[in-house]
């Protein structure tokens, strides 16, 4: 039987020098009895010298493991950790990927009860204002579970690094000066501060941000245990809180109410009129449209833009991701593919008048994502109205449908889309027209050499448009 | 005029109802090269109120006057509550002693609408402008968006914030007509449209202007019109889609001082609240669809009795028992009982070893729930599915629901 006696509670790099000697003589783990100083026991013989030479290889994951659960109050997580430490190195080497076994099972749930301890310290200390000879100091109290204090020391100096601070606990007191960290013997509770003036105004918070009408103490206790208690000074306060939370409640609900506060010389906003005679008040108009259901889990009206008096008007299908967001047409991937084959067809973007044949974005929620869904045909002809009034007001010598949907927008018809592009047509009402692909039509293309054939097919059909309608040139 | 010590209670009492005080999502600060505070990503609660809720950031308005009018709101222009606004100079001071103490992780500031929305809006930046600018401050800010502001005063917000919320307030566009008749969903959604755009848009390039990094959430009031859970789980869905929310907090409604003639006298059961935070969880880590959550609920209304996972499982039998040692992942995780992180420790476990009963209690901390629907190397139930009695033998006995426990 070996007996080890190790100087420090917390100390990782002491058991490491400590378990490389026992590993490296073969010393199985029941050979072994652990005991951290002052409670020595006396039977056995002395650890045998460690050969601090022999390397020892031992996965990823046992030094944070290990740092971790040495921290803990449990007298045996030494024997632990070194049965750990054993099977590792003795055909099991993937031991700590299976949390299932019992005795990583055990070490996993001290190293939570570690992380808790740590939380909760960061949590639940709180500082006392005082004034020293080098001036303001905060110092605080505190009792924690198990020996953290210098695992939670960087916490506390990333926070307030500029200030000096201590904390003082039963097992240790931990000072920094604003540059540099100290540790020093345990103190006893009555060598803290007692009270800070700003608790006062802590508790005032406290008591008004409770809902008496929401009172749930199992609740608190499971995420505040009453260990914690003692040492928050807005604690003394819950019993009380509690106590009146019921009568608090009860008179809420019963009590009549008053007549509402006099709110004279407040005016409602005025109801949008109708009847519009301009694009801005179409595109207002257009704002609150319901005419299809689409508009629900649609964030906005995306309505067209551009000159009021343009030569030709684009129509595309529906605004994307988005365009709904941003409340604009062609924004998005597409929109920019269009605007590069706009200016290789030499036209002004300023110019022309872009807009959508459905005017909410369709689509069906995915997680997180929303996935484009092609709008049906009783959606396109129920917001064909808008399109042909924005047409109305815009007059333009050509309408240019991009792809299907707007197709069917600007006909009345389904049509094939490769039958009919490329040509100057007549749409329904007498307009003169061309039909050719939308640009999301092109991203989708896959293969490279196919897209850029695409693209070329394109840009040659809004090339048709600038020849037909020279002033929309683009000023050389 | 109240003092800063009334004030601070006015203010506080009137910030109460919103669900949310989190301090997650941060990037990571520090101040080891100046400035005070830090910001270590996970939120700290810093305490615990006696309604179980959390106390991580100091949640208060700057003023409780409004010029809205909504009745769920205790700040509605009619109510006759007491008023108070903070200056400035008061919130930038209480939030920095209480957190020289360590009693927050940093501010959570909302404001009732005064003047104007823009007006608001520049007055909430002004103190997040402060802390930051003037101070140093590095801990976590929330400032709640006002919708109608200009748009440089929401950039300027989501400059100095970690995160920004707008509160949708009500599942559907009836309930916030009858119920907050001057807000408009659409200019709540074109709103958090635009904060989702800007979010990417950091999110994308990091030369874009800092923009809000822990993202937006928003609020739902849940019982106070007569939407059933299905609506509020799609409006939900919905919300996730469209604006990446980080959160969505449902907020059950309580009775409230002074309260309107046009709300329920009843407060929704707080239980309720809790099945649709459950939901919510298993569509956003649990790869069930929204559809098949709401599918089949009687009222629309989730059970209070059983959480929705083992109500889902219950409903869809067929489906089981499910081989632990062998199941897909997205089979495991529609298991009652079992958590992600169990589940994941047990699809690395069962490579290594044959996963038996005793070795799932070790990985999910208790197999109550999950031992009628799994099969493990020495566990395979017999008949249980078929029973008519499994959905009692699995609920809570029936007691009465107290608030006071």
């Amino acid at each position: 039987m070996y007996r080890i006696a190790l100087k420090q509670q917390d100390s990782f790099e002491e058991f490491r020098d400590v378990v490389r000697g026992f590993i490296t003589g073969e010393i199985a783990p029941e050979d072994i009895s652990w005991q951290v100083d002052g409670d020595i026991d006396l039977f056995g013989n002395a650890a045998p010298p460690p050969r601090a030479d022999a390397a020892i290889s031992v996965p990823a994951g046992f030094p944070p493991l290990a740092q971790d659960v040495i921290c803990h109050r449990d007298q045996e997580r030494f024997a632990l950790l070194y049965k750990l430490l054993w099977r590792l190195t003795h055909g099991e080497r993937s031991l700590l990927l299976v949390a299932s076994d019992p005795l990583v099972h055990r070490l996993r749930l001290m190293q939570k009860s570690v992380g808790r301890d740590t939380h909760k310290m960061t949590a639940f200390v709180r500082f006392r204002r005082v004034e020293d000879d080098a001036g303001e100091r905060h110092v605080a109290w505190f009792e924690p579970e198990h020996h953290i204090l210098r695992h939670v020391s960087s916490f506390f100096v990333d926070r307030f690094a500029a200030i000096r601070w201590s904390i003082l606990t039963p097992d240790g007191a931990m000072h920094w000066d604003g540059s540099s960290l100290s540790f020093g013997p345990p103190v006893s509770r009555d060598q803290a501060p007692r009270e800070d003036n700003v608790e006062d105004w802590w508790r005032a918070y406290y008591r008004s941000t409770f809902n008496p009408a929401r009172a749930n103490p199992t609740m608190q206790r499971a995420e505040m245990p009453k260990k914690y208690w003692h040492n928050l000074p807005e604690a003394p306060l819950i019993p009380d809180l509690l106590a009146s939370a019921r009568q608090r409640t009860a008179r809420m609900i019963e009590a009549e109410p008053l007549a509402p506060r006099n709110t004279a010389g407040w005016q409602p906003d005025s109801a949008p009129g109708h009847e519009a005679g301009t694009l801005e008040a179409l595109k207002t108009e257009a704002a609150a449209c319901q005419r299809c259901p689409l508009w629900k889990p649609a964030t906005q009206t995306v309505f067209g833009e551009g000159p009021a008096d343009a030569a030709v008007v684009f129509v595309g299908e529906q605004p994307g991701d988005q365009e709904d967001l941003a409340g604009r047409p062609f924004v998005g991937p597409a929109g920019q593919m269009f605007d590069r084959a706009l200016a290789e067809a030499g036209i002004d973007r300023a110019r022309v008048y872009v807009t959508n044949a459905v005017k909410h974005f369709k689509y069906e929620p995915r997680g997180k994502h929303r996935i484009h869904k092609t709008p049906n045909n009783a959606e396109i002809d129920h917001c064909r109205w808008w399109v042909e009034r924005e047409i109305e007001l815009i007059k333009p010598e050509l309408i240019v449908a991009l792809g299907a949907t707007a197709a069917r927008s600007m006909t009345g018809r389904s049509l094939t889309i490769s039958r009919e592009r490329g040509r100057l047509t007549t749409l329904s009402g007498g307009r003169a027209g061309l039909i050719t692909v939308h640009p999301s039509f092109l991203l989708r293309v896959p293969d490279a050499d196919a897209q850029a054939r695409e693209y070329r097919r394109f840009v040659e059909d809004l090339g048709l448009v600038a020849t037909h309608l020279p002033a929309i040139r683009k000023a050389a | 005029m109240p003092d800063t010590l009334q004030k601070l209670e006015i203010l506080a009492d009137a910030a109460k109802y919103d669900a949310s005080c989190s301090s997650s999502g941060a990037e990571k600060r520090n101040s080891r090269d100046g400035g005070l505070g830090s910001t270590t990503g996970s939120g700290i609660c810093h305490s615990y109120t006696p309604d179980g809720r959390c106390v991580s950031l100091l949640k208060i308005l700057l003023t409780n006057a409004c010029v809205f009018d909504c009745s769920y709101c205790i700040n509605r222009r009619s109510s006759n509550v007491q008023r108070a606004r903070f200056t400035v100079d008061e919130v930038v001071s209480l939030t920095l002693n209480f957190y020289r103490r360590n009693y927050i992780e940093g501010l959570f500031l909302s404001s009732g609408i005064i003047r104007s929305p823009d007006y608001t809006m520049e007055q909430i930046t002004r103190v997040a402008r402060e802390l930051r600018e003037t101070h140093g401050f590095r801990g976590y800010i929330h400032l709640k968006t006002i919708p109608e502001a200009a748009p440089e005063l929401i950039a300027e917000a989501g400059r100095h914030a970690d995160r920004v919320s707008i509160n949708v307030e009500l599942p559907t566009e009836n309930g916030l007509t009858k119920l907050a008749p001057e807000k408009r969903s659409a200019t709540i959604r074109k709103t958090m449209g635009s904060l989702r755009l800007r979010i990417d848009e950091t999110l994308a390039d990091h030369r874009a202007p800092r923009f809000a990094p822990a993202g937006q959430s928003t609020q739902m009031i849940v019982g106070a019109d007569g939407a059933p859970d299905t609506t509020i789980l799609s409006t939900s869905a919905n919300l996730y889609a469209n604006y990446s929310l980080k959160r969505i907090y449902y907020s059950a409604f309580s009775p409230i001082p002074d309260a309107s003639h046009a709300l329920p006298v009843k407060a929704a059961p707080l239980v309720r609240e809790h099945r649709l935070y459950q939901a919510d969880w298993l569509f956003r880590f649990y790869g069930f669809s929204t559809d098949e959550l709401t599918s089949g609920l009687p009222d629309g209304m989730l059970d209070l009795d059983i959480d929705p996972k083992l109500a889902w499982a219950l409903r869809h039998r067929e489906r089981f028992p499910v081989d632990v040692n062998t199941a897909s992942r997205e089979e495991l995780l529609r298991i009652p009982g079992l958590g992600t992180k169990a589940i994941d420790k047990l699809i690395v476990a069962r490579q290594h070893r044959v996963v038996r009963l005793d070795d799932l209690t070790r990985l999910a901390g208790s197999v109550k729930r999950a031992r009628a629907f799994i099969v493990t190397a020495d566990h395979r139930p017999t008949r249980i599915l078929d029973d008519l009695h499994l959905r009692a033998k699995l609920a809570p006995p029936p007691k009465q629901l107290s608030l006071f426990g």
